[in-house]
This record gives structure tokens, C-alpha cells and sequence, in this order.
């Protein structure tokens, strides 16, 4: 089981209260937690990376174990804690306020 | 009892504003989908309580959300805007190629007569349409196609088609604007398109017959004379008797033609209305006094309308999609403010007031009259 933590907004899109609970088969990588997250919730598809190119978007940032995992590949094995329901992924909107 | 309902979309949320007939007591309801940029929100004239918005951020890009019941509750719909084939390149703002790049949903225009259709123009610059309610789209690609998209260029604001007209009276023909390329028809429901810009004048445009790359800030009509249309370009207020098929100019006596909205009586073919801006270097009314100018005469002569606007230190935009008419019998006029005032006049543009006043900036606003 895997622990997903989305920033406030997207629960709120997507009608979430609490940590994201999902069951993966297979290999537990950026790009099989994505697919399970917007097959659960549809209304997040979009959202965290582009619909064709499947690349994430520019100001989400994915997190986990204290290690900025962003820039990972989306097939890489994400850590074992995550992968295990020990630790959370976390989504993250990258700060870039300012613009108002 | 006749019902209006406004539809207002924000920099940070949507709201909907409703009023009896008499336009005096308004109930607010939102933000919906608070934090979010609005950018517009409107209602099927064939199912009033079908509404569509769209919704983006920077974070987390473009959302659809799609109402059945008058904006009272939302549900998320399709966001697949996917070009048609290999998208290719416009022209960026050197003049160099640049890829075609879906960024957001700046226009929903629903259908007349069919709830679940509706038009979407999106930047960079592409018409889309579903037929299913919004859960899915299709790029209208005989536009992008149609030879001169290649020299498209994007404006201030990003290379966005705004402005969708439906004709009434032909469920074939329709209108569409993009900044910065110009004003384009069609006649086959969306298939094929004609540029249709000539006599638009523009500053510094090499050669003033250009067929494209005019700077088109929105494009209205009057239902009942779909063939005229009236125009706000950058600068220059335009009129077409024929289509779109030539264009000439009606300023006359503004104190700017520059400015975004343009809108139609709702009863009057010959009363339309603008909010003249100082400048495309100062996005703000002229000496700081806000002002709805009127024309009667279809163009050329114009009244300035003060009474209840600020008439000093105003120094707001009203942005492209930021005004509306309702159907009432007194024609009453609507338009939204950057700095979150919407004003409305229940009797033509003669008096106005604040129907809301503290709202984050005003994108676009929309109204329903209802029975």
C-alpha cells in the first residue's frame, strides 16, 4: 500500500480529505503511482503532468524520504519506505508565488 | 418573474451573482474553485442551468468543470485539449518558429440549441469542441490549417483565440478572434476558414493588406442582424456590414480607442458600448475617471456614460470578456474591473452601480436572463 500526500488544492479538485491510500502492482515507480492515482481520481489527470508527454508539470514537485525526487526518471524505483506504506510520496506545488 | 444571473470569473475563483428582475438585491454565491484562475464561465442558452467554467493555474494547469444546476454544485469534466495531428509552429514574439502549445482555455461558448456542445478557444490559438457535455474534445483543425497559422503571432496576453461567435440566424457560420492574428469565419460549421481582416489597419504592420496579424482584443453582434459586426481592435473601434468581409472605422469621438470589451444592446442593433482604455502602454482609463462610452448611431458618435462610476482616481482595466448584456426589457449592461468591482446598469448604461465591489480581479463576466 502506498501513502500519497497531494497539496490542498488538488484534494480539493478532487474531493479528497486525508493522505491518499493506493495498492500497486508491479513495480512502485513515479510513473505506476501517477497512473494509479488519476485511474482513482480522474479529475487529477492533467494536472500533475502533461497528457501526452506524460512530463511533469513545471511547479509540481514530488518529494519523498527527505530526497527531492523531481527530477528522477518516472521508471526509476521510487525508495523502498515508500514502496512499503512506510513513508509518503508527496506532491508538492513548487513555491512560486509572488506573480499574485 | 424574471431572474438574472451573473456569472463572474476571477484571478482566485468564480462567483455567481443572482438578482430578480428588478437588478436591486444581488445574492452572491463563491468562490468557486477559490485560488484558481477563472478565466470564463457561461451558460447553454439551450439548458440555462448548464454551465460550463474553465479553470487553470500555474501549478497545476487546465481544469473543466461543468454545472447542471445553475452553479450551485460542479463536477470536474474533460481536460484533453490534444492538436490535431502534428501541431507544428506559429510565429514566436521574434519572429522565429515556436511550437504550437496548449496553455489554457480562455473562451467556452455553448451551443444554441444543444447543451452538451460547446466551442472552447484555447492559447496557443485552436478552436476545440465537444459534443458530449465536455468530457471530451476535438480540435476544429481546418482553422489552425487553413494556411496562414504558420505566421500567427502571439500579443501582450499570449497567443489566445477569445472571441467565439455563434450566427443565430445559420448554424453554419461562425466567428472567431485571436490575439494577434486577427478575426477568421466559417461557413461550414468549423471546417474550413477565411481570414476576414481587411480594412483593419494596424501601426507598423509591414504591409497594411496583410491578411493576418492584427491585433483583435474582442468582436460582438447583435443576434437578430448577425452580418454586422463590431469590433475592438488594440486600437480602433471597427464595423462590418458584411460579414467580416471589410471592415471601417467608428471611433470617432473617443477620447481612446484602445480598450478590450465592446458589447450590443440587447434589444437596439445600433446602441453598442466600450470602455475606452488610455493606452496599450497604460492599461487604465483615460484621467482616471471610468467611463462606459454609448454609441446609438452604431459607431462614430459617442456618449460618455459617469453616472455612479468613479469619475477620479479609477485607474482598473475591464478586460476582453469582462462585459454583458441581459435581455430584460430595460436592457441592463454589466462589466467587471481589475480591481474586483462589477458594475451594472438595470436601464441601458443611463446610471450605474457596484453589484459587487471586493472581488479579486475580474476575467470575464457573463450574464443569464432568466424566466
Amino acid at each position: 500500500m502506498i501513502r500519497v500526500v497531494l497539496p490542498a488544492h488538488l484534494r480539493t479538485l478532487a474531493r479528497i480529505s486525508g493522505d491518499v491510500e493506493l495498492e500497486i502492482e508491479g513495480p512502485v515507480t513515479q510513473r505506476s503511482v501517477l497512473d494509479a492515482l488519476e485511474a482513482r481520481y480522474p479529475a487529477l489527470s492533467g494536472t500533475l503532468r502533461d497528457h501526452v508527454t506524460q512530463v511533469r508539470r513545471p511547479f509540481v514537485r514530488f518529494f519523498a524520504c527527505g530526497q527531492d525526487l523531481s527530477h528522477e526518471s518516472p521508471d526509476t524505483p521510487l525508495p523502498e519506505a515508500v514502496a512499503k506504506g512506510v513513508e509518503p510520496f508527496l506532491v508538492v506545488g513548487a513555491i512560486a508565488g509572488g506573480r499574485g | 418573474m424574471s431572474k438574472v444571473r451573473v456569472l463572474v470569473g476571477t484571478k482566485k475563483g468564480a462567483f455567481v451573482l443572482e438578482s430578480d428582475g428588478k437588478r436591486t438585491k444581488w445574492d452572491i454565491t463563491g468562490p468557486h474553485f477559490g485560488g484558481w484562475e477563472i478565466y470564463h464561465v457561461k451558460g447553454s442558452p439551450a439548458d440555462p442551468n448548464r454551465l460550463y467554467a474553465s479553470q487553470s493555474s500555474g501549478w497545476s494547469g487546465q481544469v473543466l468543470q461543468r454545472s447542471n444546476d445553475g452553479g450551485k454544485s460542479w463536477e470536474v469534466v474533460g481536460n484533453k485539449f490534444l492538436y490535431d495531428g502534428v501541431p507544428g509552429t506559429h510565429q514566436w514574439y521574434d519572429g522565429t518558429p515556436h511550437p504550437w502549445e496548449f496553455k489554457r482555455v480562455w473562451h467556452l461558448e455553448p451551443s444554441i440549441t444543444d447543451p452538451d456542445m460547446v466551442y472552447a478557444g484555447i492559447e496557443d490559438a485552436a478552436l476545440f469542441r465537444t459534443l458530449d457535455g465536455a468530457k471530451t474534445w476535438e480540435e476544429l483543425s481546418g482553422l489552425r490549417k487553413h494556411g496562414s497559422g504558420p505566421h500567427w503571432a502571439p500579443g501582450a496576453g499570449g497567443m489566445c483565440l477569445h472571441t467565439i461567435i455563434l450566427d443565430p440566424a445559420d448554424p453554419r457560420r461562425i466567428y472567431i478572434a485571436i490575439s494577434a492574428a486577427g478575426a477568421f469565419r466559417s461557413d461550414d460549421a468549423g471546417a474550413t476558414w477565411k481570414p476576414i481582416n481587411q480594412g483593419l489597419v494596424s501601426a507598423h504592420i509591414p504591409d497594411p493588406k496583410a491578411e493576418v496579424g492584427h491585433c483583435v482584443h474582442h468582436v460582438a453582434i447583435h443576434p437578430s442582424r448577425p452580418g454586422v459586426l463590431f469590433m475592438q481592435k488594440h486600437w480602433d473601434i471597427m464595423r462590418s456590414d458584411n460579414a467580416g468581409d471589410s471592415w471601417h472605422e467608428v471611433s470617432g469621438n473617443l477620447p481612446t480607442d484602445f480598450g478590450f470589451v465592446i458589447d450590443v444592446h440587447a434589444h437596439e442593433p445600433e446602441t453598442i458600448y466600450v470602455v475606452p482604455i488610455k493606452s496599450d502602454g497604460e492599461h487604465y482609463p483615460p484621467e482616471g475617471k471610468l467611463r462606459v462610452y454609448r454609441s446609438r448611431t452604431g459607431g462614430n458618435e459617442w456618449e460618455p456614460l459617469t453616472k455612479g462610476l468613479p469619475q477620479s482616481d479609477c485607474y482598473v482595466n475591464v478586460l476582453r470578456d469582462a462585459m454583458a448584456v441581459d435581455s430584460l426589457d430595460q436592457c441592463g449592461v454589466y462589466f467587471g474591473t481589475t480591481g474586483g468591482q462589477v458594475y451594472a446598469s438595470s436601464d441601458a448604461g443611463d446610471n450605474w452601480a457596484p453589484i459587487v465591489r471586493d472581488l479579486p480581479a475580474v476575467l470575464s463576466v457573463e450574464v443569464q436572463t432568466l424566466q
